[in-house]
């Protein structure tokens, strides 16, 4: 049955070559680590780790380790840790499992990259509170723990238009930064390499956007479960090389698959956008009911949050405040609807479905009325799951399973 | 001749329905569901066909539903509890209406069109607080049967305010009044009033409503006050324990289900 199930889901072959330089890059920063050079930076995922490439920081992503622990599963060993120190079960469950396993000096690096025995070391954490305030409390915990200097810039959050005066601010904080990061890195600023980082940053953009485009087709080449995994790179690799060149290599599969009409799905009926954060616990297994229910998750917000359209190495320091600031995540119900909208049409989708994250209030929006809105306005089915990123304890696979069955039960007679 | 079954493996207790072409109910039963789903299935369905069917002469199609549905392997096909239920209620209500089902172990709120087509639905979230097991466990807390919280509400005085939304919550301030000296049966009624007002923060009560489910099924009363706080009058069809096993039953007929 296991073996007749794993062959369900569809291999993307590059993803072979994913693994290497995702275990190059964990092999880097635990070198820079043992060795004290390069400086680390530990950055939020949508924070200014352009700047800090630029300044020759290695750049790690704790969410990323964070994700890393819910697809392990090993999240739920250590957040219980993290609740018994003070850190609320209601609050972000990146959060609480990344604390609890520093407190227990465990890491599924360890389990993944055979010498890797703790995250790298921090000279600095930076983040940015346009996701989150969660981000800031994460981070001072390290700056607390690890007497490490903490440095952040502070967004604006739930804005429609972007503002010159929202842009102004963020340029300025993002400028404030350098005297602070030269210091701890001790190399200068240099605006030439900070326009070179950004080229590629914005290289790997419009290449991930491409990727997630190939959806477009139907049936659509990759899931939205693939998509959560296949965007690695480009949350921690963009602004190299190394990420432009795996892009253009899966790009390459993935409209190969187009032309074969070959889908991630065999047979798909249905098509649905997933709106919110991934189950990373889950993701196998909700991967291969989708494809037993032949509908496939085609597009959503989270795999889209990591195209950064605004780069411009012209206006480096405005353009990084721009593409930060115009995120979803940071912007009004407003726009978040007329952005699923779009998707919608676009991707040719049948149906919307909300994950409302327990401990993740800021990727959970369902909770002002979005999907009655939405299913109301487009005409469109909607249908929210109750479920967390990293907390298994908030999730029940057979309340959730049922849902799903009985959403596309409904799809069927529409 | 064939017959058409519909067996509901839910959380709390496994239904089982038959009927013939003409969609009439020729045997039924409901058992409880235990920690082996197979083996409850296999009851619920043998002593339904003990009514419909002495000689075993008949020839069965089978749909299963409910949280067990996949445990079964001598089923011809699956549906949710959602599609079933809609599908057993429209047989009795042909209008559109909203449709409440409280289970065992959750609730659901689930649309239905005029021509009998389901929309959208929802589901109570993870707490037991409004369905069956939560009645159960304050039945415990007050060392009461579960068959006599009925006739307790009905012969309550007064009205009293139980307003968590927890089961352990709600526990807890049974304790608090308990110890101000309530009355059992204004605790109960509180607490079937508790019931309807989780069911009301799930979705605008639109259209008809008609009610459905094992806690319905028992306890008449509380359709009662749910029709005083709304206003209105609430449709229960007949066997509300078994809306969600005939809608199977019906699916199995009109040969609609999905592969099982
Ligand atoms: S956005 Fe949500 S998941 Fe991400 S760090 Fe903030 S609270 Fe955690």
């Amino acid at each position: 049955m296991a073996e007749e199930k794993k062959r369900l889901i569809k291999k993307i072959q590059a993803t072979s070559q994913m693994k290497k330089i995702m275990a190059d890059y964990f092999y880097e920063l635990d070198r820079a680590s043992k060795e004290g050079s390069p400086p680390v930076a530990w950055c939020t995922s949508v924070g200014p780790g352009e700047l800090l490439l630029s300044l020759g920081f290695l750049v790690y992503y704790p969410e990323n380790h964070g994700a890393m622990l819910g697809t392990t599963r090993m999240a739920n060993n250590y957040i219980p840790v993290a609740n018994a120190i003070g850190y609320s079960p209601d609050i972000c469950s990146y959060l609480t499992s990344d604390v609890g396993a520093f407190i227990k000096k465990e890491t599924p690096l360890s389990l993944a990259y055979e010498g890797i025995n703790e995250v790298p070391k921090p000279d600095v954490l930076v983040y940015n509170t346009n996701q989150c305030r969660d981000v800031q409390d994460w981070f001072s915990w390290y700056a607390r723990e690890l007497k490490v200097p903490t440095l952040g810039i502070s967004t604006y959050r739930c804005i429609g238009n972007v503002s010159d005066y929202n842009l102004e601010s963020i340029t300025k904080q993002i400028k404030d930064l350098i005297p602070h990061l030269e210091t701890i890195s001790g190399n200068k600023f240099d605006i030439d390499k900070f326009r070179e980082v950004l080229t590629r940053s914005y290289e790997c953009t419009q290449l991930w956007k491409k990727v997630l485009e190939t959806n477009m087709a139907v049936p659509a080449p990759m899931s939205f479960f693939d998509g959560t995994i296949q965007m690695g790179p480009a949350v921690v690799l963009r602004g190299t090389e190394t990420a432009i060149e795996y892009y253009t290599l899966l790009l390459k599969e993935l409209e190969e698959k187009v032309k074969n009409t070959e889908g991630a799905v065999d047979g798909e009926k249905f098509r649905l956008y997933w709106e919110g954060m991934p189950i990373w616990g889950k993701l196998r297994n909700l991967s291969e009911f989708f494809i037993e229910l032949k509908t496939a998750v085609v597009a959503s917000t989270y795999c889209n949050s990591w195209i950064f359209e605004a780069f411009d190495p012209e206006y480096p320091f405005m353009s990084l405040a721009r593409a930060y600031t115009e995120l979803f995540i940071v912007r009004d119900e407003n726009f978040k609807e007329k952005y699923i909208e779009e998707m919608v049409h676009k991707y040719k989708l049948d149906g919307i479905l909300f994950h409302d994250a327990k401990t993740c209030p800021n990727n959970s929006n369902n909770r002002y009325g979005m999907p009655e809105r939405l299913q109301k306005r487009l005409n469109i089915p909607t249908l929210t799951i109750n479920g967390d990123l990293n907390d298994l304890r908030c999730f029940s696979e057979e309340q959730a399973k049922t849902n799903i069955e009985a959403f596309v039960e409904q799809l069927e007679v529409v | 001749m064939n017959y058409f079954t519909g067996i509901d493996v839910g959380a709390s207790a496994t239904k089982a329905v038959i009927i013939n072409a003409e969609k009439e109910v020729v045997g039924y039963s409901v058992n409880n569901s235990g920690a082996d789903f197979r083996a409850a299935s296999d009851t619920a369905f043998s002593k339904a066909k003990k009514n419909a069917d002495p000689k075993g002469s008949e020839n069965y199609i089978i749909v299963a539903t409910g949280y067990g549905r996949r445990n079964i392997p001598y089923v011809d096909g699956i549906k949710t509890e959602i599609s079933c239920h809609a599908r057993g209620s429209y047989h009795f209500f042909r209008n559109a209406h909203t449709l409440i089902d409280i289970g065992g172990q959750d609730s659901k709120v689930i649309r239905v069109d005029v021509l009998g087509e389901r929309g959208s639905f929802k589901m109570n979230r993870k707490c037991a607080a409004g369905t069956g097991a939560f009645l159960e466990e304050i039945a415990n807390r007050l060392d009461v049967k579960l068959g006599q919280l009925n006739r307790l509400a009905e012969k309550a005085q007064k009205n009293i305010e139980i307003g968590s939304y927890c089961t352990v919550f709600t526990a807890t301030e049974i304790l608090t009044k308990i110890r101000e000296g309530e009355q059992v049966e204004n605790i109960v009624k509180g607490i079937f009033n508790s019931v309807i007002t989780r069911a009301i923060e799930m979705d605008p009560m639109e259209n008809n409503i008609v009610m459905t489910g094992g806690v319905v099924a028992y306890n008449p009363f509380l359709v009662k006050m749910f029709e005083e706080k709304l206003g209105k009058k609430i449709f229960v069809p007949p066997l509300p324990q078994l809306t969600g096993a005939f809608g199977a039953a019906l699916f199995a007929l009109e040969g609609k289900p999905t592969e099982g």
